[in-house]
């Protein structure tokens, strides 16, 4: 590392000439692999589950019924225009794989941890750049993978994104179960191949590459999110590898590792001697965690976005920190609360709700926080920061019905029902899609020079805000009259038959919020190009990133790399002119930090 | 094709906002007012803003009113039919209730704060880092509150899956394929012949898989439908021939899923009969309101010239609801809870295991 440490002024001059192919394609600047991410995962991923969903909701709300855009974008599996069943639950696969792996934990850690961990503490690159190019390449072949499979022929995976055995695991019980899950697995596995080596280099970055008194109690919240979030996902994402590879020797080698006693379609199947309850511990072992994966980065978003706009010190610096790790290290020991019915030991049930309920505590702490942060501020209504209030909102509302779920009586009788997914919906759904709006609409001057438009930014959020609420309130109530999650149609059912409205009114809602997503891809695309161009601190942040070289270069800042004296809040801080003081600023004579 | 025209209107409303904004960028330019178009949010933002911050609180409450006017009479927040249903009901009510208080003031403080708190040219914000006192104070009431709803709960939750705490359960077995369920009653013995599904013979009519040698076997009663005496305990014994299902009896608050491979397990007591669920003054609402809409709904099928729908009788019912492929959306069966007499009027017609088998050759 000693080169960069001395990385002198006229180190761009010297700079060996770039190819386009070393500097858009297999580049191993950080800045460029961000944008990468957001292009693939968040951008190109997030439009095909968004119109996944919207078409699963079209088809809840008019069952049966022939509709054009079945007829135009599903084909075969439409005939004449009316959707077919086995290719309902394949969207609910696909939408959910798609929106929680690629869009919500590659997309948003991908992007934020890449452009942010060095920016923010004051590092060149990352700590191995071409391991950084390789994870991006790995996700890269994941995601093409994954397209693929919505085309093979007998259609995609459609055993649920959480691909329970046997289902998954036989080809008999369901088309998808073929090919489609072949490839589905496949993926995945470069997914997390991909997902480890991004993990191991953000860890070794926080740790090793933080620039002179860039101490870890002054690290900004979102390094500490990311920081722990890529712990998280280097614990549990081994454990989904594994699962995944045993379903593999189980589908295509004749091992007994999930299946036993299973007789179907008029003959005996030779397993013998397996779980399906297995699988379910080690899917959860990763797929509780996950939720965090995907929600750690949005809380530290919001975090920075919340006190740089409301131009106050995040309130409980200390307490925040401690709840993420808090938060971090439950999550690991919380699994068991997708299980209370599975027939898992009763009393197994009890310590999960135990530690499930206890999660609540620090979340309070930070939603507290971030309320008081608010309180006397100056808050700036900048299109981020909407975003992170509405974050602390849908955090709030999804996070509360978790009391419900969490406790094991009363899952028994709303578990798999729509009120779980409204709750999953709100408090990692729409919480951790805002957070990665605000983080975007934060940082575009940072990864584009330009300012996005912000009277688009406001229409883009009340929509969405106001779609998100219409769409997942009343799904609550549905769920509670019993309405199981999943069923391509409540038709045979007279006793829903009163939901019926309720759900086309959902259906607008959500064609509604998907549809202004336009308008943000819109204003992002002409930003881009046209946008005003951006002055170098336009939020009067003092975070490290708004020092750097606003022309983006190899390496990050023109001269030495800036030296950190104080924490990143130092917002309206008594004794200085201004109302923010960057963290490179020496502490003056007798001041304390803070 | 309703769907089409909804969508294509929404996306002529969004095209149309984008042009309007443009446009009113537009002429404030033209008209030569100074225009900022530094896209940060000037005083006049934070206002405007502002003013929605507290509309979107008003929005939150009133979807939250609406919605428990509209739907806080459904029949599962009341009205269980089992012995420990209530006692779920209790913990829920409860349960909601708190988080209503909770919702309702933390939104609040959200929401007024960001409206109170605009920012302006001339303001500055306090700079207020800490306060230990404060945050103890809400690391210490979730903690305790939650520690009452965790005993709560878990007293709850070791009651109902005690599988021991009723004496004499009459013991059913619910057994699970795609796409249909069944129930082995276990006959005047109340044990259920040993099975597994290495012994299905379709030839021979065993579909279950129960052993055929087996004693206890032999007055096994195989019924597609599930009939349950009225106040007496029942133990189900579930068991899958393929994939994970799942048997969810919402009106009795009970759920377990059907595992290929091994026997899961769930108690309840029914307490109230089909018949009398059915006079139950807020189901009749329900099935009058129901049925309204099926008429409306059978009135456009006769314009399409297709058989209009039956009209709806409530019943019990036992759904599958773990994802089980294809036809999960439809793998149901009726629940039918009555009197001792009526159950063994039932019983005695339907055919013991033995006499079921067909003789081969």
């Amino acid at each position: 590392m000693a080169e960069y440490i001395e990385f002198d002024k006229d180190h761009h001059a010297h700079h060996h000439k770039e190819t386009f192919i070393t500097k858009y394609i297999f580049s191993q600047d950080h800045k460029m692999i961000a944008k990468q991410y957001l292009f693939t995962g968040v951008f190109f991923m997030g439009i095909i589950g968004i119109l996944m969903s919207v078409l699963m909701r079209m088809q809840i709300a008019w069952p049966e019924q022939p509709n054009i855009i079945f007829d135009f974008l599903l084909g075969k599996w439409a005939p004449e225009g009316v959707m077919d069943a086995d290719i309902y639950l394949a969207l609910v696969t696909m939408h959910g794989t798609i929106m929680v792996f690629f869009v919500l934990t590659a997309g948003l850690s991908g992007t934020f941890s890449n452009l942010l961990i060095p920016l923010q503490l004051g590092a060149r690159d990352m700590a191995s750049g071409f391991l950084n190019m390789v994870a991006y390449w790995l996700f890269f072949v994941s995601t093409v993978l994954m397209v693929i499979s919505i085309f093979v022929e007998a259609g995609p995976a459609a055993a649920g994104w959480t691909i329970y055995p046997p289902l998954s695991a036989l080809e008999l019980a369901q088309p998808g179960s073929g090919l489609g899950m072949t490839l589905w697995l496949v993926s995945m596995a470069f997914f997390i191949a991909s997902s480890l080596l991004g993990s191991l280099n953000y860890i070794v970055t926080v740790l090793n590459l933080r620039t002179k008194g860039m101490s870890l109690t002054r690290m900004p919240l979102t390094i500490w999110a990311f920081f722990v979030t890529a712990i998280i996902g280097v614990i549990s994402f081994p454990v989904l590898l594994s699962a995944a590879l045993l379903l593999i020797m189980d589908r295509s080698f004749g091992t007994s590792f999930f299946l036993s006693d299973i007789f179907i379609q008029g003959e005996v199947l030779h397993y013998q001697g397996g779980s399906p309850v297995l699988f379910e511990h080690l899917f959860w072992f990763l797929g509780h965690p996950e939720v965090y994966i995907v929600l750690l980065p949005a809380l530290g978003i919001a975090s920075e976005v919340i006190s740089t706009h409301a131009r106050k010190p995040i309130f409980g610096y200390k307490a925040m920190i401690i709840s993420i790790l808090a938060i971090a290290f439950l999550s690991t020991i919380v699994w068991g609360h997708h299980m209370f019915v599975t027939g898992m030991n009763p009393f197994l049930g009890s310590v999960f709700t135990f530690t499930t309920l206890l999660i609540a505590i620090p979340s309070a702490v930070k939603a507290f926080n971030y309320i008081t942060t608010l309180w006397k501020g100056n808050i700036q209504f900048n299109p981020p920061m909407l975003f992170a209030i509405g974050f602390v909102s849908t955090f709030i509302t999804g996070g509360l019905t978790g009391i419900i779920l969490g406790d094991s009586a009363l899952d028994i009788n709303v578990h798999d029902t729509y009120f779980v997914v409204a709750h999953f919906h709100l408090v990692m759904g729409i919480s951790a899609l805002y957070g990665m709006l605000a983080g975007i609409y934060h940082w575009f001057p940072l990864l584009f020079g330009k300012m996005m438009n912000k009277n688009l930014g406001y229409v883009h959020f009340w929509v969405t805000a106001i779609s998100a609420y219409g769409v997942f309130f009343p799904m609550h109530f549905i769920g509670m009259a019993g309405l199981p999650r999943r069923y391509y149609t409540n038709s045979n059912f007279p006793l829903f038959d009163d939901l019926a409205d309720t759900n086309q009114i959902i259906t607008m809602f959500a064609i509604m919020g998907a549809t202004i997503q336009l308008v943000f891809l819109y204003n992002f695309i002409y930003s881009m190009y046209y946008g005003k161009k951006a002055p170098q601190n336009p939020w009067k942040s003092n975070t490290l990133e708004w020092t750097a070289s606003q022309k983006h270069i190899h390496g990050n800042w023109q001269g030495n790399i800036p030296e950190v004296y104080r924490w990143p809040y130092d917002y309206s801080k008594p004794g200085y002119n201004e109302d923010f003081v960057p963290q490179h600023i020496p502490l003056k004579k007798g001041e304390e930090e803070y | 094709m309703i769907t089409l025209f909804i969508v294509l209107i929404l996306i002529f409303i969004s095209i149309a906002i984008w042009q309007m904004i443009k446009i009113f960028d537009l002429s404030r330019a033209i008209s030569g007012v100074k225009v900022d178009d530094s896209q940060i949010a000037n005083d006049d933002d934070n206002k405007m803003q502002a003013r929605f911050m507290l509309g979107f609180l008003a929005f939150i409450y009133a979807i939250t009113i609406f919605s428990l006017v509209k739907y806080g009479k459904f029949p599962l927040i009341s009205n269980a039919a089992s012995e420990h249903g209530e006692q779920i009901d209790t913990l829920m009510i409860w349960t909601m209730i708190l988080i209503f208080i909770v919702q309702t003031i933390t939104q609040f403080l959200l929401y007024f704060f960001s409206y109170k708190y605009k920012g302006s040219k001339n303001s500055r914000a306090l700079f207020y880092t800490d306060n230990h006192k404060l945050e103890l104070l809400w690391t210490t009431i979730p903690a305790v509150v939650l520690t009452g709803f965790i005993t709560y709960g878990l007293l709850t939750w070791s009651d109902v899956m005690n599988m021991k705490k009723n004496n004499d359960p009459m013991v059913v077995e619910l057994y699970a394929q795609q796409f249909n369920w069944k129930a082995r009653y276990a006959g005047k013995d109340n044990v259920l012949g040993k099975s597994n599904v290495r012994l299905i013979n379709i030839d021979r009519a065993n579909i279950l898989g129960v052993d055929e040698n087996d004693p206890n076997g032999q007055d096994d009663v195989i019924t597609t439908e599930l009939h349950l005496p009225v106040d007496r305990p029942v133990l189900f014994v579930m068991r899958s021939q393929d994939v994970l299902h799942s048997a969810y009896m919402p009106h009795f608050r009970a759920q377990m899923n059907c595992v290929p491979g091994m026997v899961t397990k769930f108690t309840f007591t029914p307490t109230i009969t089909t018949e009398e669920m059915r006079q139950n003054p807020s189901m009749i609402d329900k099935v009058i309101n129901i049925n309204n809409i099926r008429e409306d709904k059978s009135k456009e099928l006769a314009l399409k010239g297709e058989e209009p729908l039956d009209p709806y009788e409530f019943d019990y019912l036992l759904l599958c609801n773990k994802i089980c492929g294809k036809s999960h959306y439809n793998m149901q069966m009726k629940i039918i809870v009555e009197t001792q007499e009526e159950f063994d009027n039932w019983y005695n017609q339907q055919t013991v295991f033995k006499n079921s088998l067909i003789a081969q050759n």
